[in-house]
């Protein structure tokens, strides 16, 4: 009990004294802030890209390509290959005994970004006649559904607003096809939102496709999905894979939000390392200024701890102040900053930047651990000091 | 010069400080390096890329494919001087998570268009004699340990072979050194008239077409006759230069010239009030001592002087090591196999010596403007 007493009394004098030191305090607070804000910011990015990847997809829809495929653009599927597909057991069926599936062709259009000019690459996606029963989040706001062999698309949300020419009315161009947008949709903030939607047929024979890319099934309920599976994988006349949706599209941000981490884990990794010494800097001067105080308190019989305590506690609340500002500046500056960025082999995803409450609690984190490492050491320096020789000094 | 062993016991009269300051800054100069670095690299690398190579896709887009009927009338477009192409194959080994970035070609006519690239003559015509042959970059050869003579069982998911199997099996013929070119470059090409021949669909099918020009400074106007030739056809085309086809490349993968400034500023910030900080407390501390160099009469432009001199002294010296360690670590393997042959820019280090410049200037300046209006009186008497 004397020795928490001690540490409260020694910890609150030594914050009282804290002001008197503010310039030297904002060191820890500033290089600390910096290194939080920089750092959250960074992998804000992969998180907002993990988000809008995660969302997209059901646990009752699986993606069905070609053996081999990474990438639905690389996969090819016949039309006998489908019809295969669609008498396959677990598949859910409507009302009238069809089967709910939406057989897929994609293809990549050259678009320009409103920003900047820059060239990229946009999927527009052929969907299935089953499309609005297989994907019920669809939403159209604004225009209308397109028709199917009329050379008709509506819009992602993420696309129009990304990408020039794509309002309603506006007309796009494909190699042997020009195309009207009649509508735009949203899915609830996934991966389609950056893409284009048409009929598949229509596309197919606009664009003289033999081939569909990818069949996305609805099955009886996610436990279907070892039947169907099984099914599919056994069957010697179809050489096809079968992926739950949710995992085809995590799998897809995999690479991308690794190499973001990665960076951010480089960067922010030797940012604190600098950060470190500069807390360190911070907390040896602190000390120092108050080496006769300690002398006296330790003199009058305050243990080393409650010494350790005060110096590391200071140490912390500094480094906590600067992990807040830091995670509070990212949090301001990006949170909800729509960025776009080209994966191999897919096409254009737009996402937000997402500074999740736990990016926050992770950075502040990562601040007290830098803060602890930069107040241990002048904390041991505190509690070893010999009292006679401090009492001198000054 | 002459005042230097007075400087240099100024920095080091509290050691541990001056060290934790350094190591703060030489830290924030490795990153200034790393990350300029990078930024700088790429932006050399894509520039570097020649300008005599012209890369032509269907204008409506890359994947559209161009028919090879073209490649007849690309050839005789005047001040064409080799032309080559390339169709994406895109195939695995063993598993479909290890991709190869294989290409379809007309192995002789590449190396014709990339005359950079280091391959013996008796490969390519070991290439052109074997059907199923495949060339492939010393890199892919020695990361994947395979060798001249080995036959490589490649898989894909997109060209389906005329009997109904979808595993090519390639001879490895040759291997070429493309470190002149750096990592971007395919390392993987097999006979394209062997993929149209053999493939059960998407026959005649060309990618890229890559025309080599004799002038660069037509490299614009040929450009925009190989489109004309095409134009209103039914596949018209997109004639780009190697460089600006990279530039937009590394555009579409997000604004990187961007983050890697923001970060740097970030730093660059925060290091500033470190610095101004440790001066500050440096200069108040010695007040009696440059108080006693005023009595002995150093003017007050010298003491300014000797204090400037002192955060210049700090700065320059852990700029230098910073951005040495960032140098050694863009010297090092791992780096050249990714930006091929590439020292650090000097670009970035003239900025880094700036910066440290700067640095030393605005953190310097206001404590060295406190030294030299040190009333020698006041000063002496602890006021």
């Amino acid at each position: 009990m004397k020795l928490f007493r001690q540490m409260f009394a020694v910890t609150a004098m030594n914050l009282r004294s804290l002001p008197q030191r503010a310039a030297t305090s904002l060191v820890i607070v500033i290089g600390i802030a910096g290194v939080v804000a920089v750092m959250t910011s960074v992998l804000a990015m992969s998180t907002g890209m993990v988000k809008t990847m995660n969302s997209t997809g059901r646990d009752d829809r699986v993606i069905v390509m070609r053996n081999g495929s990474t990438a639905e653009n690389s996969s090819a599927i016949s039309r006998d290959s489908l019809r295969l597909v669609m008498d396959a057991p677990g598949v859910k069926r409507d009302a009238e005994g069809k089967p709910i599936l939406s057989a897929e062709g994609l293809r990549l259009m050259t678009l320009y970004k409103k920003a900047d000019d820059t060239q990229v690459n946009v999927i527009l996606r052929g969907a299935g006649p089953q499309l609005l029963k297989l994907r019920p989040e669809i939403r159209i706001t604004a225009g209308r559904m397109f028709n199917p062999a009329v050379t008709e698309i509506i819009v992602g949300k993420s696309a129009a607003a990304q990408y020039k020419g794509l309002q309603l009315g506006d007309k796009v161009a494909t190699r042997r096809t020009t195309w009207t947008v009649v509508g735009t949709f949203e899915t609830g903030g996934d991966s389609h939102e950056s893409e284009l939607l048409t009929d598949a047929d229509t596309l197919m024979s606009a664009e003289q496709r033999g081939n569909y890319q990818s069949i996305l099934v609805m099955l009886e309920s996610p436990q279907a999905f070892q039947r169907f599976k099984d099914a599919v994988t056994s069957n010697p006349a179809l050489a096809m894979d079968v992926a739950r949706e949710r995992d085809y599209f995590q799998e897809a941000s995999k690479g991308i939000s690794k190499v973001i981490s990665f960076l951010a884990y480089v960067v922010g990794g030797i940012m604190a390392v600098g950060a470190v010494f500069g807390a360190l800097n911070t907390m040896y001067s602190a000390v120092s200024e108050r080496l006769r105080e300690i002398a006296t308190l330790r003199a009058l019989g305050f243990g080393a701890t409650a010494m350790v305590v005060s110096v590391l506690i200071e140490a912390l609340l500094l480094a906590g102040i600067g992990g807040v500002i830091g995670a509070l500046l990212a949090w301001l500056f990006f949170n909800g900053h729509t960025v776009s960025t080209g994966g191999q082999g897919m096409g254009q995803l737009v996402f937000d930047l997402s500074v999740s409450p736990q990016l926050m609690v992770f950075g502040i984190v990562w601040a007290a651990v830098i803060g602890l490492i930069g107040g241990l050491f002048p904390a041991i320096r505190a509690a070893r000091l010999p009292v006679a020789t401090a009492l001198r000094a000054i | 010069m002459k005042y230097f062993s007075l400087i240099w016991a100024g920095l080091w009269r509290k050691r541990t400080r001056t060290v934790f300051t350094m190591l703060s800054i030489i830290v924030a100069f490795l990153l200034f390096g790393l990350l300029q670095g990078f930024n700088q690299g790429f932006n050399t690398l894509v520039s570097n890329q020649d300008v005599d190579r012209l890369y032509i896709s269907a204008k409506s887009n890359m994947t559209d494919g161009l028919p090879i009927a073209h490649l007849n009338r690309i050839r005789s477009v005047p001040g064409v001087r080799a032309v080559s192409h390339w169709t994406y194959f895109g195939g695995f080994y063993q598993n479909a998570k290890d991709p190869l970035p294989a290409f379809a070609t007309d192995a002789e006519q590449l190396f014709a268009v990339y005359k950079e690239m280091k391959i013996k003559p008796e490969y390519v015509q070991a290439m052109q004699k074997t059907r199923n042959g495949v060339l492939i970059s010393e890199s892919i050869a020695k990361a994947r340990k395979w060798k001249v003579g080995d036959r490589i069982p490649v898989g894909t998911s997109i060209w389906t072979k005329k009997d109904g199997g979808s595993t090519w099996d390639f001879d490895i013929v040759g291997t070429f050194d493309a470190s002149a070119y750096g990592a971007g470059f395919p390392g993987f090409y097999l006979n394209y008239s062997y993929f149209d021949e053999a493939s059960a669909f998407g026959h005649g099918v060309i990618h890229y077409y890559l025309a080599s020009i004799e002038d660069p400074h037509q490299a614009t106007q040929i450009s925009k006759q190989i489109d004309a030739l095409f134009e209103n056809s039914g596949s018209e085309t997109l004639t780009q230069t190697e460089s600006a086809l990279a530039q937009m490349q590394l555009k579409q993968l997000g604004d990187i010239n961007f983050i890697a400034n923001a970060i740097v500023g970030a730093v660059m910030f925060t290091l500033l009030f470190l610095t101004a900080n440790t001066m500050m407390q440096s200069v108040r501390e010695r007040t009696s001592e440059l108080a006693v160099l005023k009595t002995l009469g150093f003017s007050d432009g010298k003491v300014l002087g000797l204090v400037l001199s002192e955060a210049l002294l700090l700065c320059s010296f852990a700029a230098v090591v910073g951005l040495a360690v960032s140098t050694t670590v863009f010297a090092s393997p791992p780096m050249k196999a990714l930006f091929g042959n590439f020292p650090m820019p000097n670009v970035v280090l003239a900025m880094g010596a700036g910066m440290a410049l700067l640095l030393s200037l605005v953190s310097g300046l206001p404590p060295a403007w406190r030294a030299r209006q040190l009333n020698i009186v006041d000063a002496l008497a602890g006021r």
